[in-house]
């Protein structure tokens, strides 16, 4: 095994081990076929089997590979079984576990939006309601207090009405009363009148009938 | 200690078995093979216990190479080919964890071996090959005639896909091994350098200065590469799968 022109540095350590009687391969040429199979080396300080020293590059050993062939199969089948029927189904469903969560915890976070969403819906209905409740209310009583104002000032306007009315008739009455005056004014200026021109009395019914017909009877 | 770069490779009987004249000695590449299907078994499932809703730490990070895997195959081969995800997520994580605990120094790493490379390699082609002749028939044939090609050269064209086809394993295997071989020579010789220019004096230990830079960056480097091998690994196999998915190419 170590004996290659690279393991100079060895050579003392080597030499050590050759002086044990077991061992031969301190001359490069001597290869180690000939060494006895199951042959026990303490160079690593581990105990070794046969080091299948034959010369060739260790990996192509080739009487090493029916050994690893079988430990392969045997240790490959093992971790196969163990990861298909253990770990792989294990892993698989922490991860479906986590994820069904996941799309659980979305589904209720979705549901209570949309419960938020019909709160707010309905909140906003009964906003818009009330509005047109107010603004109903408002009109009704704007209607109310202009109907009751119509009416007020229609009373007032009637009793107006009426007042000028009276007043005119009052007018009328006073006024014929009036003109009823001035015909016996009339008289009484005419009978002094005629006093003052004439120094005699005209009598009362001469002086009417006269009157009447200045009058423009 | 063997300052040789390919004693590390070398596989070493622990429990001599030989069965009808074939060596089958549990060796130190069948302690790492156990070694890596323990830590990834027991991280997988140990890390995934609680089943917690909210992962902890380590329990997102078996998620994540859970989903990335799924992911990955997903696009890959489509939601047909999701039937062989344990196969692909078992052939990642046990890549991954090889390489990973081939970084590990005096650990023997599992896929620098050509043959487990190549059996892994082999198990895919051979899964694509059954499964699509299985599914398809020799529909699956038609997986060699590319459509809308002239007659005239579809014999050229065919060859080209067979051989393609049959450089798959090879190319898959030898990605691996190749990577983490040569990984694990570059990381051991500049380390050897470090030993063996600080032997020569006070010179020799400032020498070993840049040696040792480079080994840091190469493990570093070097980790980088197990996970990127461990996911081309992957996603070649996904691609692969999808031909037996989809033989008619889309």
């Amino acid at each position: 095994m170590s004996v290659t022109p690279a393991s100079a540095e060895s050579t003392p350590f080597e030499i050590a081990q050759a002086e044990t009687p077991a061992t031969s391969h301190e001359t490069p040429a001597d290869t180690h076929a000939a060494q006895p199979a199951g042959e026990v080396h303490t160079e690593t300080g581990v105990a070794h089997g046969d080091e299948h020293a034959t010369g060739v590059f260790p990996p192509f050993d080739q009487t090493t590979f029916a050994s690893q062939l079988l430990w392969l199969a045997i240790t490959f089948g093992l971790f196969y079984l163990l990861m298909s029927k253990v770990v792989i189904p294990r892993i698989g469903g922490i991860l479906e576990t986590r994820h069904d969560r996941i799309a659980q915890d979305l589904d209720e976070a979705s549901r209570l939006k949309a419960e938020a969403d019909a709160a707010i819906a309905s909140y906003e209905q009964d906003l818009a309601s009330a509005r047109a409740k107010g603004n109903a209310i408002a009109s009704t009583a704007r209607d109310e207090a202009k109907a009751k104002a119509d009416a007020e000032r229609a009373k007032i306007e009637a009793s107006l009405q009426d007042k000028i009315a009276g007043a005119e008739a009052r007018i009328a009455e006073i006024k014929a009363k009036a003109l009823a005056d001035v015909g016996a004014i009339a008289e009484e200026t005419t009978a002094a009148l005629v006093e003052q021109l004439i120094g005699a009395k005209a009598t009362k019914a001469e002086i009417a009938s006269a009157v009447k017909t200045a009058a423009g009877e | 200690m063997a300052n040789d770069p390919t004693h590390q490779f070398l596989v070493n009987k622990i429990v001599p078995i030989e069965i009808g004249g074939i060596d089958f000695s549990f060796t130190n590449a069948s302690l790492f093979m156990v070694a890596t299907v323990a830590a990834a078994a027991g991280f997988l499932y140990f890390t995934t216990g609680q089943r917690g809703l909210v992962p902890s730490r380590m329990q997102s990070v078996s998620e994540m190479s859970y989903e990335f895997i799924a992911s990955m195959l997903r696009e890959g081969a489509g939601s047909h080919g999701m039937k062989f995800f344990p196969l692909v997520f078992s052939l990642f994580m046990f890549v991954l964890t090889a390489n990973l605990l081939g970084m590990v120094p005096y650990f023997f790493t599992v896929t620098s071996q050509i043959i487990v490379t190549f059996a892994l390699a082999i198990l895919v082609i051979g899964t694509v090959i059954v499964y699509g002749f299985y599914k398809h028939g020799f529909g699956f044939l038609k997986l060699f005639v590319p459509s809308g090609v002239p007659g005239a050269l579809l014999p050229l064209v065919v060859s080209i896909e067979v051989i393609s086809f049959l450089s798959r394993p090879i190319s898959l295997s030898i990605r691996l091994f190749a990577n983490m071989l040569a990984g694990h020579i570059t990381l051991k010789v500049f380390a050897g350098f470090v030993t063996s220019l600080s032997a020569l004096g006070a010179l020799g230990v400032a020498g070993a200065i840049l040696p040792l830079l480079m080994t840091v960056a190469l493990t570093g480097l070097e980790f980088l590469v197990s996970f990127l091998q461990a996911y081309v690994f992957a996603v070649l196999t996904c691609m692969y799968l999808n031909d037996a998915v989809h033989p008619g190419g889309h």
